[in-house]
């Protein structure tokens, strides 16, 4: 019965995803070809042409958006868990990184761009890259903390029986024993990031032309499935599904390969 | 080599807790000394004072003189310094579980920096030699994680990791308390070893294991020490009445 009811369960859990997978093979695999990938987009109306550019985008927007959320959100949860610990400021650090988590990205896409964009610099990639870096940080920060507060006390107090000092021990014994869950982490909060639409419209803006330069406006993947998905032409419907499977895709795979990477140097037996 | 240990009226506190009342006693030298006791007397608390780890607690607080050789620790130096020179092994084994079984041995030297690899592998061989781990584990040293190893071997590693940082002085609290019979006699045997170059103090609820270990032996009771002198002394003809009424087991 509780068998029964545990594979039930696991059945209802993998559906969701095998079938988004399954429908997004069966839609978006046939538009798939060299020219999705080399190509920048035709011309309204014109058959033909790729993503080159939304795809290179979306890299370019991640990597900056990594780049600000994941050390920020990082030290974040380190302070949290092991610096401020029932400090007032930790616990405003705390609601605030809630709330901010769950602030609607539209919302994030706005304030940036009321911020940033208009004072600072026109629609480009840097603000782009800072809305979704922002909106990293709370995930990051949250999961950092959880799993550093998940470190038994015995391996934090071996090592300072060594004589090694406090922020030497936080940084190479307790951040390390959690690194697995930590960059676990970090790659829920890349892999939502990595779809948003909303917080681009107001500063990536999207860009038909090829461009990766950080001050200018850049295209990304789901700007582009938005933009394609509500034309009123065929072939960009099917090419709107093709870059909705290759999204998925980039994100499996960089998830993937951040997990090989980091798992190569686990020893046999290491908990 | 070890060093002396003298403790001069030494009282400690978690939060309102008097947790030790003035503590006065003299450990000598390269011998193994023991302190006994019923749970929660303040032995283990005691330990700690030793090398400074009761005030990584935020609201431990301790007062008194306590001299490790020449060294006043609570006047003269950091408690990083006085850790390095007093090693500790705990009750339950506590290896770095992400770390290889070199990597563990050589963690103390080299997160304060230390970096030659010919002298580090020199001194992680005598070590686990030291700690009679090294034929166990020589083929999987830079292979296995730490936590990969049994519980007793584990133990080992651990007191493997503290003499690597060359200490004058080696605190056990409890360490074969969590072990197995045959583990326990691995431990009791090294800790017969390594008197001979090092200062040990060891906690333990097990009267034989005092017994067979160590030259001293202090009788903690409710946050006092009752009765410290030669283990012998302690076991046969104790001075004090409550002494006598706990190693016959009268209560405890």
């Amino acid at each position: 019965m509780a068998t029964g009811l545990a594979v039930l369960s696991t059945g209802l859990v993998v559906a969701p995803l095998v079938a988004i997978f399954v429908y997004l093979i069966y839609k978006g695999a046939s538009s798939l070809n060299f020219a999705f990938f080399t190509q920048i987009p035709k011309p309204e109306g014109e058959v033909g042409g790729g993503m080159a550019n939304a795809i290179a985008g979306s890299g370019v927007l991640l990597g900056l958006a990594s780049a600000i959320g994941v050390p920020i959100g990082i030290a974040g949860g380190i302070f949290l868990a092991e610096f401020g610990r029932g400090t007032k400021l930790a616990n405003a650090v705390r609601f605030t990184a809630d709330v901010l988590n769950g602030v609607p990205s539209i919302v994030m896409g706005v304030a940036v761009y009321g911020l940033i964009v208009t004072p600072a610099m026109p629609f480009s990639a840097l603000s782009g890259g800072v809305a979704l870096g922002i909106m990293m940080i709370p995930t990051v920060t949250r999961t950092t903390e959880e799993m550093l507060l998940m470190v038994p006390h015995a391996v934090r107090e071996a090592a300072l029986a060594l004589g090694v000092p406090n922020w030497r021990s936080v940084l190479s014994i307790t951040v390390k024993t959690a690194s697995p869950g930590i960059i676990t982490g970090c790659m829920l909060a890349f892999a939502r990031v990595a779809g948003e639409t909303a917080p681009l419209i107001f500063t990536a803006f999207g860009n038909s032309n090829w461009s990766v330069a950080l001050n200018r406006p850049i295209s990304a993947l789901p700007l582009e499935i938005y933009r394609y998905a509500i034309s009123p032409y065929d072939d960009q419907h099917r090419q709107a599904w093709a870059a909705a499977l290759v999204l998925v895709i980039l994100i499996v795979t960089a998830v993937s390969l951040v997990r090989f990477v980091t798992g190569r140097g686990v020893l046999k037996g290491a908990s | 080599m070890g060093v002396g240990i003298e403790v001069v009226s030494l009282n400690a506190w978690y939060a309102a807790n008097h947790t030790l009342q003035d503590i006065n006693l003299n450990i000598p030298a390269n011998h193994a000394t023991a302190l006994i006791g019923p749970s929660g007397c303040g032995k283990s608390t005691f330990v700690r004072c030793l090398n400074r780890m009761h005030e990584t607690n935020p609201i431990a607080r301790v007062t008194g003189t306590v001299r490790i050789g020449n060294l006043d620790i609570y006047k003269d130096a950091k408690p990083v310094e006085i850790r390095r020179r007093v090693g500790m092994v705990f009750q339950r084994p506590n290896p770095f579980p992400t770390m290889s079984i070199y990597d563990n041995v050589a963690a103390g030297l080299k997160l304060n920096g230390y970096r030659n690899h010919r002298v580090l592998d020199e001194i992680v061989e005598r070590s686990l030699k030291n700690s009679a781990l090294w034929e166990e584990v020589k083929d999987d040293l830079k292979k296995k994680s730490g936590a990969s190893l049994s519980g007793g071997q584990q133990q080992r590693l651990c007191i493997a990791r503290a003499l690597a940082v060359d200490p004058e002085v080696l605190l056990m609290d409890e360490p074969a308390s969590a072990l197995d019979p045959v583990s326990t006699s691995k431990i009791e045997d090294l800790i017969f070893e390594l008197k001979s170059q090092y200062t040990i103090v060891i906690v333990t609820h097990n009267m034989q294991q005092a017994a067979r270990v160590a030259e001293k032996t202090g009788f903690f009771l409710n946050g006092r020490m009752v009765e410290f002198d030669s283990t012998h002394k302690i076991f046969t003809n104790p001075s004090d009445k409550r002494t006598e009424d706990y190693i016959t087991g009268r209560f405890g």
